[in-house]
């Protein structure tokens, strides 16, 4: 499939920030790419610049082979992280005027009826829920039948159900041909949704790849988990190098036979012993550390 | 120029402003109540019944310091006849005395005109010599009536201002003109959308106050409706443009707010709304020259109290046009989505 968008040596500076630092990649045309990284990582950043919402200071941007412009403009439908409508406005009349702004537009009715938003079409935007909104803003995104989908942490603050509602529009859109590209937290929901991913931090691209060759690449072994009450932290340590979250040790190796014996051979209980394979959030804590970002 | 796009932003912008009830109430209310309170300032009950303009180069001879000393009449002293005959033909004073000639002017239709006329004539029977009397003609020119184009100059300002100017830096604040600048909808577009619906909505406003105000007072209007219509469209969109400049780059409600007012609290009391500025400093009268409400209201009254024509007031009209269009330029130059 040919390249949609290509991001080269992409560079934005706030006064002595560096927030985007020679960031480069190509997505393929009709896949879904996935843009992750801890906050401050400069991923809003890069989509807002690959939007044309903001400026690069350096390097370029194509679509379809040429800078930014009409086309794109045209054929983009963008959800931002936080959106902001007009006051005093229906959500069928927001959906018409953004319909207006397109030379092609969907069928109001159709994209109510496919986002479940039929039933609030009279009513003030300012009283929809959080996931009624978000339903709102995905079908304005794809108002004008975009070719590629720009989706900045759309699923943040949803509940599961909402969640995997919006999964399920999204992989519709992606089944009807459409590229998609998408910021998450949620590593679960990357996995679930996109092709390839690129981790950032601190402005750069720290891995890029498929979600399943990433992890072949970064990981050859497995989590075992035990309770920490099962394992205290004075022999798990030491012992087995676990590390401790939320009441439960996690030993990883690439060896669990022999992890096994050595927890029988101490009188651990493997009473709630469980075997995982290591995951996406796994390698993101592992690329991108553990301490906490501003 | 894509119409479409301007035609969904005009029509979405309209709702916003038609569905604010207590915006829309104030947008209404506010330009009535201070008509209604001025017309009852100025017409209330005063002890001084009438007002005699009097020229005096010399000291007075006593025939007229008699006159001047009559109880209940206001003496305004004046350099010159000429340029204050026109106060006469408006009734804002009852008659002007020229003390030097012992020459007399009263407006044929004013009954406090007749009476001071009684006394002048009272106070001079004794002496030698005789007044010449000289008629005028013009009806009277309420406060009220000099007052409302002002009104409805300032009622534009304030709509114009800070319906354009708020609302934008609250869109920018909380998102909105990040969303639509992720559309093909381009500055220019955007903001002529903003233009045409604030322009329609002020005229539509202040057409309900004008029609409402006149039943309710009944004030003066001599000239055309159209040069009417057409000196409150330049202006608004004149102010409307100040507003834009204001608006194009910051988000800060707070600092919108402080310079919006900065705008329009000089122009609330330098433009000769509520007082005229003859005799006023003359740097005053330069610097009000440079506010576009100054022009609104000069060229409105002209119309409204004494028939102007559009080549009596070409010269607001031209100042009006010009710097609308370099406003508007600057506006769209620096204007910023984000």
């Amino acid at each position: 499939m040919p390249t949609i968008l290509q991001v080269s040596n992409l560079i934005k500076r706030f006064g002595s920030l560096t927030a985007v630092n020679q960031v480069s990649f190509e997505i393929v045309e009709g896949s879904c790419f996935g843009l992750l990284g801890p906050n401050g990582a400069g991923k809003t950043t890069t989509i807002e610049m690959m939007e044309g919402i903001k400026q690069p200071d350096g390097g370029t941007i194509r679509y379809r082979g040429k800078p930014l412009g009409e086309q794109f403009r045209n054929e983009a439908g963008i959800m931002f992280q936080s959106t902001a409508l007009q006051d005093f406005i229906t959500v069928r009349e927001v959906m018409r005027q953004f319909s207006r702004f397109y030379p092609h537009s969907a069928n109001i009715d159709e994209l109510a009826d496919r986002f479940a938003l039929h039933e609030f079409l009279g009513q003030d935007t300012r009283k929809l829920s959080g996931g009624q909104k978000q339903r709102l803003l995905l079908a304005m995104a794809m108002i004008n039948q975009p070719k590629i989908l720009f989706l900045d942490e759309p699923t943040t603050g949803l509940d599961p159900q909402s969640r995997r509602n919006l999964w399920d529009q999204v992989q519709q859109v992606r089944a009807q041909g459409a590229t998609i590209l998408l910021t998450t937290h949620y590593m679960e929901e990357a996995y679930e949704l996109c092709d390839e991913i690129a981790i950032m931090d601190h402005g750069r691209i720290i891995a890029h790849d498929a979600p399943d060759a990433l992890l072949a690449a970064h990981f050859n072994d497995v989590v075992v988990q035990l309770h920490a009450t099962d394992l205290p932290r004075e022999i798990g340590e030491p012992e087995f190098d676990a590390v401790y979250r939320n009441d439960s040790a996690h030993i990883v190796t690439g060896d669990v036979n022999q992890t096994v014996e050595n927890l029988l051979r101490l009188d651990i209980p493997l009473d709630h012993l469980r075997i995982r394979a290591r995951d996406l959030e796994d390698l993101f804590l592992e690329l991108t550390g553990r301490e906490l970002r501003t | 120029m894509n119409w479409r796009r301007i035609y969904a932003l005009f029509v979405a912008r309209n709702l916003e402003f038609v569905r604010d009830r207590s915006s829309l109430a104030w947008n209404l209310l506010l330009p009535i109540l201070i008509i209604i309170g001025f017309a009852y300032a100025f017409t209330g009950d005063s002890p001084e019944k009438f007002k005699v303009g009097l020229v005096a180069s010399a000291q007075l001879e006593p025939s007229a310091l008699e006159f001047r000393s009559t109880r209940y009449i206001k003496f305004i002293d004046f350099d010159q006849v000429d340029s204050n005959l026109v106060k006469v033909e408006r009734h804002q004073i009852d008659l002007l005395f020229d003390a030097d000639s012992r020459r007399y002017w009263i407006n044929r239709s004013s009954p406090n005109g007749y009476i001071v006329e009684k006394l002048l004539i009272a106070a001079f029977s004794g002496a030698a010599g005789k007044l010449q009397k000289s008629l005028v003609e013009g009806d009277e020119i309420r406060y009220l009536d000099w007052v409302m184009p002002g009104v409805i100059g300032m009622n534009i300002m304030w709509g114009a201002l800070f319906g354009i100017g708020y609302v934008i830096v609250r869109y920018r604040k909380f998102g909105v003109l990040k969303r639509i600048s992720a559309t093909p909808v381009t500055a220019m577009e955007f903001l002529s959308a903003q233009i045409l619906s604030r322009l329609c909505l002020l005229l539509v406003v202040n057409l309900l106050i004008y029609v409402g105000m006149d039943f309710f007072v009944d004030f003066r209007m001599h000239g055309s409706y159209f040069n009417l219509l057409l000196v409150f469209i330049l202006g608004s969109v004149n102010l409307i443009c100040c507003g834009l400049v204001v608006a194009a780059r910051i988000s800060s409600e707070e600092v919108a707010n402080g310079l919006l007012n900065l705008f329009s609290w000089p122009m609330m009391f330098l433009s000769g709304v509520w007082f005229s500025l003859e005799g006023a400093h003359p740097l005053m009268q330069k610097l009000a020259l440079l506010l576009p409400l100054t022009h609104i209201t000069a060229a409105a009254r002209a119309i409204m109290i004494d028939g102007a024509g559009l080549l009596d007031i070409s010269d607001h009209l031209l100042v009006l046009a010009i710097s609308s269009a370099i406003l508007l330029f600057i506006g769209a130059r620096i204007f910023r989505w984000e």
